[in-house]
């Protein structure tokens, strides 16, 4: 199982994402710099948060263009995992690699801090070692993550199971009283229809350690090492 | 050359005459304005240099005092801090400002080669009742997290207090803490004949010119327009900077490195080459430039942000110029070291300005005459028997809850990252932010705690009294989070030091930092002076800002400010006594600054100190909190409120005090804890508390969904949890966006 963490030019997440997968998961990992052309030999590549570009013009609208992402899109193509993490899940709403639009946050500051998520689907590669509906205490930084799409696309999220994370409250329950950004329909987190694309808002990296004060990020990362695994077995 | 030259640079006329001395002629127009820049306060530390010499460099932590930064070793581990003002570019233009404050620090600290890791603020605002100070507060908040969230250095903490004196002039001072492997620390230096003297980061362009002799060493007047001084920040290229300055570090290839922030090139250019004792030659043609025809004094004194210059072993400039061009960054190599020791700029091979790199920094010291201001001889006298006690104790405290001073400032961190790096294991909200170092240090189980403190209404009733109050309060607030006080940052804020009362209040303040310190055995290993903190009504009142790092031994072993659970006993450390004197009671409920400031006894201090870290390390004790502004009451309040979702109450019944009740609830004594713990460990803490010569109380229980507090039968405090929170959480957000 190798992973991948790509930098570019104003990653700020990409060192944590690194740490987490190579000292509290064991797992092999690589730097992808942003030029780089090659992902040979990778099962999973991670969009990691921060601010590429110093999100200028807008959150991920020049990253798309760095050169890795057309072999990031190749990757993907061919059923590579790829996991956007906040910045990340910006930049593959501008790659088209999912669907959907980032808006400003409806409070139009940045909110960092922790919020629960609802595991609204565990079939997924990502999310096989939740349960359904598994509530999950995780932090969300970010300027813009009041998630929109219209009401079609927004009716093929739901037909197709694609919507994989919801911001709840800590009990659970799913109202805009627990939406922190405004995101449509508390959208926390969404997956293509293929299912190995996901981009969520919240920093699995940052609650994988019982030291930070959550571990349920860490079954994200887990899930994926566990779904490879025995997918090679089989 | 006419006055109005010079003087327009900020010189007076004696300056001019010694600036002629040295050079034996008359200065170039470029030469004169680097002495302007050099010999100004802001960089030439002329006023306050004398006085600076009292605090301790050294402490029971090994120091290490760097040109730009300083810092302690902890194992194989360097903890690089300091704190910086950017008080004066704030109040003119407070989301630009209060960045480039954020970004001027945060260089500071890597140019040092320590990994900038956790930032922190302590600011200062008039009322909120005044839209423009709504205005500063919303635009300082939003520099700081514009600048400091895309750089991806978490916010870990700060505070904010409010004060009429404010008013017209708002503080912003920024600290930043890096760590570092000792062996791969730089200074600021440039030396070997022949090394390359390479200029890296964005282009020079005309922002900033004049920001710290004219800006920052000056008093705001009526009328002035000053916002073309201030610099503009752009932390996606701080960031690239970040990366590339570290992995060039790396190399081994470098001799020295510095920010180019206040005075830029020209600190620069003197400072490396008078701190390695050498000289350079430097040609401007090769600066990179964002704008056409720039005259060469311009180039020497703008202040365009996030570049560096850097002194680079002789045949290695392609390895390093290689490292900044991948990160899209500017390098150019702009001059040579020389042994002669003087700084030689040239445009074009024409010699603009040639001045020996020690008559630069060695800026002249003035013997600054201070006065003790006769108001408060008036001031400090306090008649309690005048004042007339509260009945309603639960509607003071509400309201002490509601002040903006003591309010909960969620609205204000959680707009700032203060995860990224996941290192943050104690979240903004409680006496101190807590960091782990296991990422840097291998195994290591040791953390940094850290904290800014400064009451500066104390300061302004007794300068000396005050500013050691803040360095207890400081080393109190750590030791509430169980690290073991270690180093101070100060960043010195006052008004103009031409002024003998203000000059007063400075040397009281370094008198009282430096007494203090000397008593915890701690070292003021960086910090910054700002002066000149005046508008038409009034200068501040004084503010030495306190920064200070603590050492945890176990990350595992730390402690935060809530109430944990039902039925554990509360426990005072400290005694309360009947004063007054400088309080937020006095202030909110009478709308009184009298009296003197509460009575410090260091060596009580110590023993209530001692007596918390022991408990706290052993692991006798489930919260701990220090008493500070609201006394007693406020305290207990926040013990009860401040973890959200686990809100619990606790019955106050043993105050044994025969004094006011408004004394006894919201005076402001200092060297107090309140611990809670399990009923086992109530004996174990007493017997330690003996051992420390620690007074020890036990005030009460923890439980239900009300704070009540008792003096004697009579009850002073019945308060719902529901009804503090609302008032505590929510007042600071309605005050700013209504």
């Amino acid at each position: 199982m190798k992973f991948g963490v790509v930098v570019f030019p104003g990653s700020n997440c990409d060192q944590d994402c690194f740490y987490v997968i190579k000292d509290v998961l064991k797992q092999p990992v690589k730097y992808i710099w942003h030029k780089d052309t090659r992902l040979d030999g990778l099962d999973c590549v991670i969009l990691p948060g921060g601010f590429s570009y110093g999100d200028y013009l807008r959150t991920g609208a020049i990253a798309r263009f760095s050169p890795v992402m057309k072999f990031i899109t190749d990757f993907a193509r061919k059923g590579g995992a790829v996991l956007g993490i906040c910045n990340g899940f910006q930049i593959l709403l501008e790659a088209g690699l999912l669907p959907g639009v980032m808006l400003k946050n409806r409070n139009l500051h940045f909110i960092c801090r922790y919020v629960y998520i609802k595991t609204e689907n565990n079939q997924t590669r990502f999310t096989g070692l939740y349960n359904r509906g598994q509530i999950l205490k995780i932090p969300i930084a970010h300027n813009e993550g009041n998630y929109y799409i219209d009401a079609a696309g927004l009716k093929e999220l739901k037909n197709n199971n694609q919507i994989v994370f919801r911001y709840c409250s800590a009990t659970g329950e799913i109202s805009d009283q627990f939406n922190p950004n405004g995101a449509l329909d508390n959208i926390a987190g969404i997956i293509n229809k293929k299912g190995n694309v996901l981009g969520m808002m919240p920093h699995p990296e940052r609650s994988s350690e019982k030291e930070l004060g959550s571990e349920d990020g860490y079954f994200i990362f887990k899930s994926i090492i566990t779904r490879l695994k025995n997918k090679r077995k089989w | 050359m006419k006055p109005g030259v010079y003087h327009s640079l900020g010189l007076s006329e004696q300056e001019y005459q010694n600036i002629c001395k040295i050079l034996k002629r008359q200065p170039t127009n470029t030469e004169l304005a680097m002495f302007s820049v050099e010999w100004s306060e802001h960089c030439g530390y002329l006023c306050s240099r004398k006085w600076l010499k009292l605090l301790p460099k050294t402490g029971k932590y090994k120091t290490l005092i760097g040109e730009d930064s300083g810092g302690i070793i902890i194992d194989d581990l360097a903890i690089i801090f300091k704190m910086e003002s950017h008080n004066h570019p704030s109040q003119i233009e407070p989301k630009q400002g209060a960045a480039t404050g954020v970004g001027g620090i945060i260089r500071d600290i890597f140019t040092a080669g320590a990994r900038p890791i956790a930032s922190l603020n302590s600011l200062r605002f008039g009322p909120l009742s005044q839209a423009y100070n709504k205005y500063l507060l919303s635009g300082v908040v939003n520099g700081i997290q514009f600048y400091g969230n895309c750089v991806g250095v978490p916010t870990v903490g700060g505070e904010i207090y409010f004060d009429e004196s404010y008013s017209g002039n708002c503080l912003v001072n920024a600290m930043c803490i890096g760590i570092a492997k000792k062996e791969k620390l730089m200074r600021a230096r440039a030396s070997g004949k022949g090394n390359a003297i390479m200029y890296v980061g964005s282009s020079t362009g005309r922002d900033g010119i004049g920001g710290c002799s004219i800006l920052a060493s000056h008093e705001f007047k009526e009328g002035e327009e000053k916002r073309p001084t201030v610099q503009i920040g752009d932390p996606f290229t701080e960031k690239c900077l970040i990366e590339a300055t570290l992995e060039a570090i790396n190399t081994g290839y470098l001799v020295g490195i510095k920010d180019m922030g206040a005075a830029g090139l020209t600190c620069c250019t003197s400072e490396m080459a008078s701190a390695g004792n050498s000289g350079m030659d430097v040609e401007l043609k090769a600066v990179p430039r964002r704008e056409e025809n720039m005259e060469p004094w311009e180039i020497m004194m703008s202040e365009s942000q996030e570049r560096m210059l850097v002194c680079v072993k002789k045949g290695k400039e392609e390895q390093i110029k290689k490292i900044f061009l991948k990160w899209d960054l500017n390098a150019s190599v702009i001059g040579r070291v020389t042994e002669d020791g003087l700084v030689t700029i040239m445009d074009n091979g024409k010699i603009m300005a040639q001045i020996k790199a020690h008559s630069l920094t060695k800026a002249p010291i003035y013997n600054m005459p201070y006065r003790k201001p006769r108001y408060l001889r008036k001031l400090n006298k306090l008649k309690l028997s005048k004042i007339p006690d509260s009945k309603d104790y639960n509607q003071v405290l509400l309201k002490l809850l509601a002040a903006p001073s003591i309010t909960n400032k969620a609205w204000v961190y959680e707009q700032y990252d203060h995860m990224v790096g996941t290192n943050t294991v104690v979240l903004p909200g409680s006496d101190a932010a807590v960091l782990r170092l296991s990422r840097f240090g291998g195994r290591t189980n040791k953390g940094i705690a850290a904290t800014t403190d400064c009451n500066s209404r104390y300061c302004f009733l007794n300068p000396y009294k005050g500013a050691q109050i803040a360095v207890a309060e400081a080393a109190r607030n750590l030791v509430c989070s169980g690290a073991r006080p270690a180093a101070v940052t100060d960043c010195l804020n006052f008004g103009n030091p031409q002024k003998p009362e203000s000059f007063w209040q400075f040397k009281n303040c370094v008198d009282g930092i430096a007494g203090a310190c000397r008593a915890f055995n701690i070292a003021v290993v960086s910090g910054n002076v700002s002066f000149y903190n005046e508008s038409p009504q009034s200068a501040i009142n004084p503010t030495p800002a306190i920064g200070m790092i603590g050492i945890i031994n176990d990350i595992n072993k730390t402690c935060s400010q809530n109430f944990k659970q039902e039925g554990d006993i509360v426990i005072l450390l400290g005694y309360c006594r009947e004063e007054l004197g400088a309080s937020e009671y006095l202030k909110e409920i009478h709308n009184l600054i009298r009296g003197d400031t509460p009575q410090l006894d260091l060596r009580l201090e110590q023993a209530v100190q001692k007596t918390a870290l022991q408990v706290i390390e052993k692991g006798e004790v489930n919260s701990a909190h220090d008493c500070s502004e609201g006394g007693l009451a406020v305290a207990l309040a926040e013990c009860c409120i401040s973890s959200k979702c686990n809100m619990i109450g606790a019955n106050i019944n043993n105050l044994n005090y025969e004094m006011r009740a408004d004394a006894l609830l919201f005076g402001e004594s200092q060297s107090r804890i309140i611990l809670s713990c399990n009923k086992d460990s109530v004996e174990k803490i007493r017997k330690i508390a003996l051992e420390f010569k620690a007074p020890f109380c036990v005030i009460g229980k923890t439980g239900g969904k009300v704070l009540r507090i008792l003096n004697d039968i009579e009850e002073l405090i019945y308060l719902p949890l529901e009804d503090l929170y609302k008032e505590w959480s929510g007042s600071l957000k309605k005050k700013i966006e209504g």
